[in-house]
């Protein structure tokens, strides 16, 4: 009885493995997503008022340290555009007692990785370092933030790297839009109209009193939040930042806000046209000014730019890419600042496909107006909200992540709210963000390409006046 | 060569000046801080078909990613027909048998996941990161890929694909500054006959001459399970996992053996010299030697001296060229490890009014100089600093984490090979490094490249 029994199991069993050969004709279902539950943000101030946010994070043996400055190129004075960029970029070029060299070989044997950042929006300093080696680091990060020295000698190299890279930016078509697409929808007077980096002119004429300066005016404990993620607690830490960050004083009045205005918005469409002879492909940027990050919408465009061109299958990039081959990839978005930064789509195509192209283009800003598919919606929705999770990884996706909210000045709920607001997005939504923030027939239409090939296909397009901009014109 | 890039539309004019600026300083761990040993656990077995399976648990976040590795990449190809194994990576994302063309990223996406893959000399790459609850999900398209790719459709993919490669090769090679440099380098170190010798995008006209037979051939001859590796790690169930894999992966047939690549040679006997032009304002210098292959004895010295060489500011060319005299706006020396033989590489831009000559001259002084001395020991210890710092941020994220479990698996023949990897690096002594500079970045049997303005070519 007993082997019979352990016959017909043997037998149940390549019965059950047969019958495991798996069902092709569809996907397998997915289970139910799981929940990303994120570590409470504790909230402190040192001795000065310096805000410190810890994030407990116990995965790797790391901690991550980042000093946000509210401040960065959008606070540029007329005329000093670049100045914020590059005092960012000169803070660990000599600092407290040590030059620019001794500093980075400090820096390097300790096992610290520090950088100094900058954006329109704010600065940075920002360092990963072993927590064995955090009391060590901090005193050297806390020079490069709080003492640096700007010494001559460092600002001319600095300056002749920047302006030998902005020659070198003449050669290649994806820094050429780069700089064209802004100065096209901004102008060259708005700060978001030229390159955070400054121009040639610019960059010239900053002395190491502009970097001072700006400086002074913008570093300091009141206008900074110190961010730290990684394997520590708000009772190891805290005295550590006290001891680097603690003595730091502002001086002389409140703190400079930096406030660019909107700029007007575009009124007709318009293409220009920046000549680059021979060029293999021509790069396009269609677009015009967008929305700040404060936008209530933030959530729906999301989802309306995921559809549109924010992902692989996107309309963008299938048609361009997958459908016509004209390109290897093509893609739009919304660059949300704390005033209204540029939506664009974009690619770089082959030359002489570059006016099918365009069309393709407008056949998808057209189409996003049309009410969105339920299943495309559906996927959409699922790719922004189910991938959020993918974005706190590590302690430096972390605290990239709290940047946001510093920055942007976003409750602490954001994170949390994130997921379900975009599960809320509806196709009526989407329309009516796209009614108000993609009107194709209002955008700049700007192409850096070989002009001799594909200015007679674009004029025949007909889809507006063309303006030749030449090369120059965008380093000025 | 990668399918497709991250699209990045809202990148900053900061990237041109990152680009053309210093070298990446800093490091996240030390010397010091090293104490336990780097060990990666994982459960590892072979299906019937002869499939490799890694499995590694990281529960950190609620993501897994699916890695494979095909064994096959263009070193693998023949002359007329270069380009193709990358050409055939982007046909695998174009739907198989019971997947219609556009569902393998569409499913993807609507379950939150994001894929891509890539081909380089010796191995050709996929991975799909999503979420833990659509695991089974990625185990389908990846096992109908492997077993069931070929359908009546396959030859319209094939020809879509072609197009958006040669727009890919035109972004990345034709329209780039001395993009042409590198199809240069690889034809004047390698015979014409060396797989590489040509370019991994190939060239144009052999992209054209790609036809569904070399594509049915190629995934016959090289898809195949027993020519594969796959990884899954990230928040999985061990044995939940092992099941799902059999049950998805059983019945993909499994393929001839695939021969090994006879290791041709590739000698320099005396420098080779050559000048191109490009449409570019400022001249480059493209140094480079035959070096010792992936993993073999000396490729860990020659990362060494590339860090030595060219990481950080106080590195000898950086600070040579950049920093003191203030000639070069760039220089990167690295070693480029593959596995039929390695190549060791120096760049170097010139500033405007500076002369390709004179950035070779100190290159070649600061070279003369490791030969005569070795380097002290506080520049050792940074430059393995710097060298393990690499090791744990690539270890930061499980996508990088399976990709190295499967790069250890073919090179060494064992994924877990990390603290072997570190240990090779630990022991090279000064001595080593002076020793190697000698031998293998000799003066007298290199290639020099020189790029300067002028029309392309």
């Amino acid at each position: 009885m007993k082997r019979a029994l352990i016959l017909f199991g043997v037998l149940a069993a390549s019965i059950t493995l047969a019958a495991q050969q798996p069902d092709r004709r569809q996907p397998p279902p997915i289970g139910p997503a799981p929940s990303l539950k994120l570590p409470a943000i504790q909230k402190h101030k040192l001795s000065n008022g310096l805000a410190v946010w810890i994030v407990e994070h116990h995965e790797v043996p790391l901690a991550q340290v980042n000093l946000i400055v509210r401040s960065g190129s959008a606070a540029d004075p007329i005329g000093k555009y670049g100045v914020g960029s590059l005092t960012a970029a000169m803070l660990d070029e000599g600092a407290g007692t040590r030059s620019s060299l001794d500093l980075a070989d400090a820096i390097e044997f300790l096992g610290a990785n520090l950088s100094t950042t900058s954006s329109f929006d704010f600065s940075a300093v920002r360092m990963s370092v072993p927590v064995s080696k955090l009391a060590d680091a901090l005193p050297l990060m806390s020079d490069v933030a709080l003492r640096p020295v700007f010494p001559v000698a460092e600002l001319e190299r600095m300056r002749k790297e920047r302006l030998t890279g902005l020659l070198q930016a003449r050669d290649n078509v994806a820094a050429l839009i780069q700089l064209a697409f802004p100065r096209i929808v901004y102008g060259p007077t708005h700060r978001y109209g030229t390159s955070a980096n400054g121009l040639p002119a610019t960059i010239e004429s900053l002395t190491v009193d502009d970097l001072k300066a700006f400086y002074r005016a913008h570093f300091r404990p009141d206008n900074a939040t110190l961010l730290v993620v990684g394997d520590l607690t708000p009772a190891a830490a805290l005295p550590m930042l006290e001891k680097a960050f603690g003595a730091w004083r502002s001086e002389g009045m409140a703190a400079l806000v930096a406030e660019v205005p909107t700029a007007p918005q575009l009124g007709k469409r318009q293409i220009y046209l920046v000549d680059k002879p021979e060029a293999a492909q021509s790069q396009i940027r269609i677009g015009w000014v967008g929305v700040p990050r404060s936008t209530p919408d933030y959530a729906v465009l999301q989802v309306l730019n995921t559809v549109l061109g924010g992902s692989f299958t996107s309309r963008l990039n299938q048609n361009l890419r997958e459908k016509n081959g004209y390109a290897y990839g093509a893609s739009s978005g919304f660059d949300m600042r704390l005033s209204a930064g540029p939506f664009l789509a974009t690619a770089g195509v082959q030359t002489d496909k570059t006016a099918e192209a365009l069309r393709e283009f407008f056949n998808e800003l057209d189409g996003i107006l049309s009410p969105v598919p339920a299943d495309e919606l559906a996927k959409s929705k699922n790719y922004v909200a189910l991938g959020f999770p993918g974005e706190f990884e590590t302690t430096g996706d972390m605290a990239r992540k709290l940047e946001e909210l510093v920055v942007y000045n976003l409750p602490d709920t954001t994170f949390s709210n994130f997921v379900p607001s975009v599960t809320g997005v509806t196709a009526a939504d989407v329309q009516r963000a796209a009614a108000r923030y993609v009107q194709p027939e209002k955008m700049a239409v700007v192409v850096v390409g070989d002009r001799k090939v594909i200015e007679g296909p674009i004029r025949a397009l007909n889809l507006g006046p063309i303006t030749i901009v030449p090369i120059d014109d965008l380093f000025r | 060569m990668t399918r497709w890039l991250t699209c990045t539309p809202l990148a900053l004019a900061t990237a041109i000046l990152v680009l053309a600026g210093g070298p990446a300083i800093g490091i996240e761990r030390s010397l010091q801080a090293q104490t336990a040993a780097l060990t990666v656990p994982y459960t590892q077995f072979t299906l019937p078909n002869g499939l490799n399976v890694i499995l590694h648990r990281d529960t950190s976040v609620p993501v897994v990613t699916v890695n494979v590795w095909y064994h096959v990449g263009s070193a693998n190809e023949r002359a007329g027909r270069t380009g193709f194994a990358h050409l055939f990576e982007h046909v695998m994302f174009e739907g198989s048998m019971h997947v219609p063309e556009g569902s393998f990223d569409t499913w993807l996406e609507a379950a939150g996941a994001n894929n891509n893959g890539s081909t380089n000399t010796d191995r050709t790459n996929y991975y799909i990161d999503l979420p833990a609850n659509a695991l089974e999900l990625a185990l389908f398209l990846e096992s109908d890929r492997m077993g069931f790719l070929l359908d009546d459709k396959a030859p319209g993919k094939v020809d879509g694909q072609r197009d958006v490669v040669k727009n890919e090769k035109r972004m990345r090679v034709d329209n780039q500054p001395y993009g042409q440099a590198f199809v240069e380098l690889s034809s004047l170190l390698y015979p014409p006959a060396h797989p590489y010798s040509w370019p991994v995008i190939g060239s144009m006209e052999d992209l054209s001459a790609a036809s569904f037979e070399d594509v049915a051939r190629f995934f016959r001859t090289y898809y195949v399970p027993n020519n594969a590796s796959l990884v899954i790690a990230g928040d999985i169930d061990i044995a939940s996992t092992r099941k799902l894999v059999e049950k998805w992966f059983d019945d993909v047939p499994r393929g001839k053996p695939v021969p090994p690549l006879e290791p041709l040679s590739a000698v320099l006997d005396g420098v080779k010299k050559k000048t191109i032009t490009d449409r570019v304002q400022l001249p480059r210098l493209y140094m480079a030697w035959h070096t010792p292959g992936l993993l073999k004895p000396g490729d860990a010295t020659m990362d060494i001296i590339a860090n030595l060489l060219s990481s950080g500011k106080n590195s000898r060319l950086y600070r040579r060229l950049v920093y003191d005299l203030q000639i070069a706006q760039d220089v990167a020396a690295f070693q480029q490890s593959q596995a039929l033989g390695s190549n060791f590489v120096i760049i170097a831009t010139a500033r405007p009014g500076q002369s390709l000559d004179r950035l070779q001259a100190v290159i070649d002084e600061e070279l003369d100089t490791l030969r005569k001395a070795p380097p002290a020991a506080r520049e050792m210890t940074r430059a393995l600093n710097q060298t393990e710092a690499s090791f744990y941020r690539n270890m930061e994220r499980v996508n990088g984490k399976a990709d190295q479990l499967n790069a250890y698996f073919k090179a060494a023949g064992t994924p877990d090979y990390f603290e072997k990897d570190l240990a090779r690096y630990r022991a090279v002594t000064a001595a080593e490094v002076q020793a190697a500079v000698d031998r293998y970045l000799p003066k007298d049997r290199r290639v020099e490249l020189s790029v300067v303005p002028g029309d392309q070519k």
